[in-house]
């Protein structure tokens, strides 16, 4: 495909190109331990994740300056959607969902940064964070209930010949949880960037520049959203996973 | 199917197994890099090292500390919201005895002001009686006065008349006795 339309019409469409992970220095493959671009772009991410809620609240001021406002606003979102989802008992993970929200919203704008690297779009990355909440919810729903947690499956406000069918359904659904929540995230990220990149490639063309100038700019736009969006959706279904761990009775 | 379009075909099949050969090599460059499973020890290693980073990191000073300011702050306002409370009753009470002290002065002033004036009242009826008085003892004077002055004024007017009569009657050539003419004035005057 991509041969083919630079062959026709001298467009060039990498718009995955800016994917790919290269070892930070020299060449060769990839190990578990190389230092890549996307190594890079994680320890950026834990650097403003420090600057805005440790350097920006140093100061602990009672009227809070805008870093401050930020972390703190971040805290209360996060703390308040814990709260509200996942009950009373849910609090105690707080610390754990903030990790995971702070860490992909920041590495979800970070990646908006013309030229950055965008780590929320591999799979890998959501899928070990996406299996990490799904063992552990029901590693907790176990561990609270015991044998009570399969309760979770079954749906005593059904009829009773429906249970079962139910009861199969349930656990399907179960199971597929972390390939949705794995791959809403790395989509949505992937796909606008990908776009962008597409609607940048046409900008060869002058005839058409202005109106593909126009549409990275809407893109982008939409990423904007979508950073947060994505960010907020992970973070309230890992919450809402939790509450089924902490009370799995329908 | 003619010739030209088996060609055609053919042409396109060519492109294709030359894209495909082109694909593997984009596969490395192009492809979806996210598919690239030799990265993804390297990916989950660094990941989880992040996360562990990051977790440190809010348990053990940002969320703490965010945690503190904001019950500062809830302390500090709950304090103030006390304190502001406080000062309003003391403002109440304040306004209470401003108000109270309002009315008394009031009260005070309408006494005052109530005495003053029967005071004033009372002045002013001695005076009036006191002038009406002494308007009473002048007029009763005076018409006294007037009396006399009229009396006076009816005998002079005899006198004249009996004076004129005499002169008269002693012009006319008469000769008259004084107490005659006299009582002829004196009847004529009467009647």
């Amino acid at each position: 495909m991509a041969a083919e339309a630079q062959s026709e019409t001298g467009l060039v469409f990498h718009p995955m190109e800016q994917f790919t992970i290269e070892p930070l220095f020299g060449e060769g493959p990839i190990h578990w331990y190389t230092l890549t671009n996307q190594t890079l772009w994680m320890a950026i991410a834990v650097l403003v994740i420090f600057l805005l809620l440790v350097v920006g609240t140093s100061r602990r001021a009672l009227v809070p300056n805008r870093i401050q406002s930020i972390g703190e606003l971040a805290y209360g979102f996060i703390y308040k959607m814990v709260e509200d989802v996942a009950g009373k008992e849910g609090v105690k993970f707080f610390p754990y969902i903030m990790t995971l929200f702070m860490f992909i919203v920041v590495a979800n704008f970070l990646g908006l940064i013309p030229m950055s690297f965008s780590t929320t779009s591999h799979i890998a990355v959501t899928v070990v964070m996406a299996l990490l909440v799904f063992v552990s919810v029901t590693l907790i729903g176990f561990y609270k209930h015991g044998i009570g947690f399969l309760k979770l499956f079954w749906v005593s406000s059904a009829p009773m010949a429906l249970r079962p069918v139910l009861a199969i359904i349930e656990l399907i659904s179960y199971f597929v949880r972390p390939v949705s929540h794995s791959i809403r995230l790395a989509g949505n990220v992937m796909a606008g960037h990908a776009v962008i990149e597409v609607f940048a490639a046409f900008a060869a063309i002058l005839a058409i520049a202005p109106l593909s100038l126009l549409g990275i700019i809407a893109m982008f736009g939409m990423d904007v959203l979508v950073a947060f969006v994505q960010a907020y959706v992970f973070t309230i279904l890992t919450c809402v996973y939790l509450k089924d761990a902490l009370h799995p009775a329908h | 199917m003619t010739t030209e379009a088996i060609d055609a075909a053919a042409g396109q099949a060519a492109e294709m197994a030359e894209a495909a050969g082109h694909a593997a090599e984009a596969a490395e460059k192009g492809g979806m890099p996210q598919l690239d499973f030799s990265t993804f020890p390297n990916q989950i290693f660094w990941l989880l090292i992040t996360l562990v980073v990051v977790y440190l990191i809010l348990s053990r000073m940002a969320l703490p500390r965010i945690s503190s300011v904001l019950a500062e702050r809830q302390g500090t306002i709950t304090n103030d919201l006390g304190a502001a409370e406080e000062l309003k009753l003391k403002a109440q009470e304040a306004e209470a005895a401003y108000n109270k002290a309002l009315a008394d002065a009031r009260s005070e002033a309408q006494r005052i002001a109530a005495e003053a004036k029967a005071e004033i009242q009372a002045d002013l009826d001695k005076a009036i009686a006191k002038a009406d008085a002494e308007i009473a003892a002048k007029s009763a004077e005076a018409a006294k006065a007037i009396a006399a002055i009229r009396e006076g004024a009816v005998d002079s007017v005899k006198e004249v008349a009996a004076d004129v009569a005499k002169d008269l009657v002693t012009a006319l050539g008469g000769k008259a006795e004084a107490r005659t003419i006299k009582a002829a004035v004196v009847a004529r005057l009467k009647g």
